[in-house]
């Protein structure tokens, strides 16, 4: 499954990572020092609660980060090699929607209520090819098609307020795909969708992943997507990445005890319990994060040295690390 | 169905919007044909005898104090007042629209400073303001009337389109677009403008009307575009001196004048509902 390591840098390599924030109540520190690689065509899941810093992330892959928010230096973020965050304002934007694209997790407010979805396709074919509107209009309805939207040229001069929540995330997708991108960042693309949706678009996605050879950073908090749809998964908590392995992996043994909370949360059908299990706390604010590990506070096996020394991101075997004491001293794990 | 043709469709069934859309259709027309349909407005037939003259069949409005046909006047001043009108509330609704999508998509330092010189600006009186630059500036054309109204008109509407505009940025299809590389230009023009088109129109066509009113009054103080050259306003002026014995001086010019802006406002309201169902009571 992780093969030999490719002689061809990988296709995204994200690399010490912040984004800052500034505000009144001091500097939010939203994402710190996040590392983390796509290969190509491949699938990855970063998943992690709401206000972790998982949808901080993929704005700042393409440098999409609003004022207040501000990357910090130091941070670098390569495509295929390529230093995204070096880029003029010309150049990143033949970046965005061309060879990475973005799709949002709203899909109603992600389409401009005034323009026929047809339009919508073919502005953004059009932000990036030199073709006539007649051309980008065309291959809009082909787009539409191609994301299973039945009968397509005449649904192009629909509005968004007449389709379904399921046909917008198509759209969006079209949308996202028309320029073919190499990655896409998938930013809880289902998260507004009736769980049957939900398996429709992400098996459309399968397909149109494979058909276009693209890669895929799907963001989620949904453990059950992660498992059926990646092969590699981040976890964040509080800014970093606090472990990473292969999915199969990863559920199996998690290394993380924040892992473990969150995989323990999840009811399963074969077991009697009369309540929910739940991870103790909540996420602390982003301007006032823990000393020592982030998790600490929360975490059920934690000694003083949690409480006084951040953990580095330890191996646990080859490709699975975890950013855990327990990592170096499993003896202290409570029973 | 697209949205405007939906408000087209509204507007065409509010009765009082559409009689006020077609009288606005009249007066250009009116307007427009004036010289085709009466006589030279200058043309003093006889100042000694065919003074005040009632309405009769040569001159089927009467005639003024130099013997002036009314008619003709009053069609000619419709000239004016239109091109003042409506010429003054497109120059004012574009640069209005400039500053509010200037401020609104810049940083807070121009935003603030363009925004607070509006608050200035709307502290100023804008009828003493133009009273001053006119009363020295004796010989201004038509062009500047134009300009000047428009330049001391815009403030209301930098104000709603910067207010549109900071609302419409945190739009997530703003987001969207912007992360699929569109290009700044393209998101004013495919996502921005869309939007504020609706209450830019409606502020516009109601500010015909008040800048019509506000040119005759100025005109009446004969300001502005100037005698012989008739407009409502100094139509109005001639008229005062023989309201009791020779009332159609005046009338005819002001009946016109409360017609059009009615009309304006008619219309304008109208476009109003029509765009903004849900600002309709």
């Amino acid at each position: 499954m992780s093969g030999p390591a490719p002689a061809r840098p990988p296709l995204l390599e994200v690399h010490d990572l912040t984004v800052n924030f500034s505000g009144s109540d001091g500097v939010a520190r939203a994402v710190d020092g996040v590392d983390l690689t796509v290969e190509e065509g491949e699938t990855v899941g970063l998943v992690g609660e709401s206000g972790c810093g998982k949808s901080v992330t993929a704005l700042a892959i393409l440098r999409l980060v609003e004022p207040p928010g501000h990357i910090a230096h130091g941070s670098s973020v390569r495509l295929g090699g390529r230093d995204l965050l070096a880029l003029g304002a010309k150049e990143i934007r033949a970046v965005r929607g061309n060879h990475v694209a973005l799709v949002f997790q709203e899909p109603l407010s992600a389409l401009n209520p005034v323009l026929r979805i047809g339009n919508q396709i073919a502005e953004a074919i059009r932000a990036h090819e030199a073709v006539t509107r007649g051309t980008a209009r065309w291959r809009a309805v082909e787009m539409l098609t191609a994301v299973g939207i039945p009968d397509a040229k005449r649904r192009a001069s629909a509005y968004a307020h007449q389709l379904s929540g399921g046909m917008r995330q198509r759209v969006l997708l079209a949308m996202a795909l028309a320029c073919r991108p190499q990655l896409l960042l998938a930013d809880e693309p289902t998260t507004a969708l009736d769980v049957t949706i939900q398996a429709e678009i992400l098996e459309l996605l399968d397909g149109l992943q494979r058909k276009l050879g693209m890669a895929v950073l799907l963001i989620t908090h949904n453990l059950g997507i992660v498992a059926e749809r990646t092969r590699r998964v981040y976890v964040m908590y509080a800014g970093q990445i606090v472990e990473e392995a292969a999915t199969e992996q990863l559920f199996a043994a998690p290394a993380h005890p924040y892992t473990e909370g969150l995989l323990a949360a999840i009811p399963r059908l074969d077991e009697r319990r009369d309540r929910l299990q739940a991870i103790p706390g909540q996420v602390p604010p982003a301007t006032a994060w823990p000393e020592g590990c982030r998790f600490h506070p929360r975490c059920p096996h934690a000694w003083a040295k949690c409480g006084t020394e951040m953990p580095p991101l330890l191996e646990v075997t080859p490709g699975h690390r975890a950013r855990c004491w327990l990592v170096k001293e499993p003896e202290r794990r409570k029973k | 169905m697209s949205p405007w043709r939906l408000a087209a469709r509204r507007f065409a069934r509010n009765r009082p919007a559409l009689t006020g859309a077609v009288l606005v259709a009249a007066l250009v027309l009116a307007a427009l044909l004036a010289p085709l349909l009466t006589a030279d407005p200058l043309a003093q037939p006889d100042p000694v005898r065919l003074q005040n003259q009632p309405p009769s069949a040569a001159h089927l409005l009467g005639t003024d104090p130099y013997s002036r046909d009314i008619l003709s006047r009053t069609l000619h001043g419709a000239r004016v007042s239109l091109v003042v009108g409506i010429g003054a509330a497109l120059l004012a609704v574009t640069l209005g629209a400039g500053v509010g999508l200037t401020a609104g998509l810049a940083g807070r330092r121009t935003d603030q400073l363009l925004m607070r010189g509006v608050d200035v600006a709307l502290s100023l009186p804008r009828i003493v303001l133009l009273l001053a630059v006119f009363a020295v500036w004796e010989e201004a054309p038509a062009a500047a009337v134009v300009l000047l109204i428009a330049v001391t008109g815009w403030f209301q509407t930098s104000r709603i389109v910067r207010a549109s505009v900071l609302s419409l940025r945190e739009a997530d299809f703003v987001a969207a677009a912007r992360a699929l590389g569109t290009t700044g230009a393209g998101i004013v023009r495919r996502h921005l403008l869309p939007h504020i088109a609706a209450p830019v129109i409606v502020s516009a066509s109601l500010d015909v009307g008040n800048i019509i009113l506000l040119e005759a009054g100025l005109s009446y103080l004969g300001l502005g575009v100037r005698p012989p050259t008739p407009t409502w306003g100094n139509m109005i002026m001639d008229g005062k001196d023989v309201l009791f014995s020779a009332p159609w001086v005046a009338l005819a010019p002001g009946l016109a004048l409360v017609l059009t802006v009615v009309a304006f406002n008619l219309a304008g309201d109208g476009l109003r509902d029509a765009l903004d169902p849900r600002a309709a009571a």
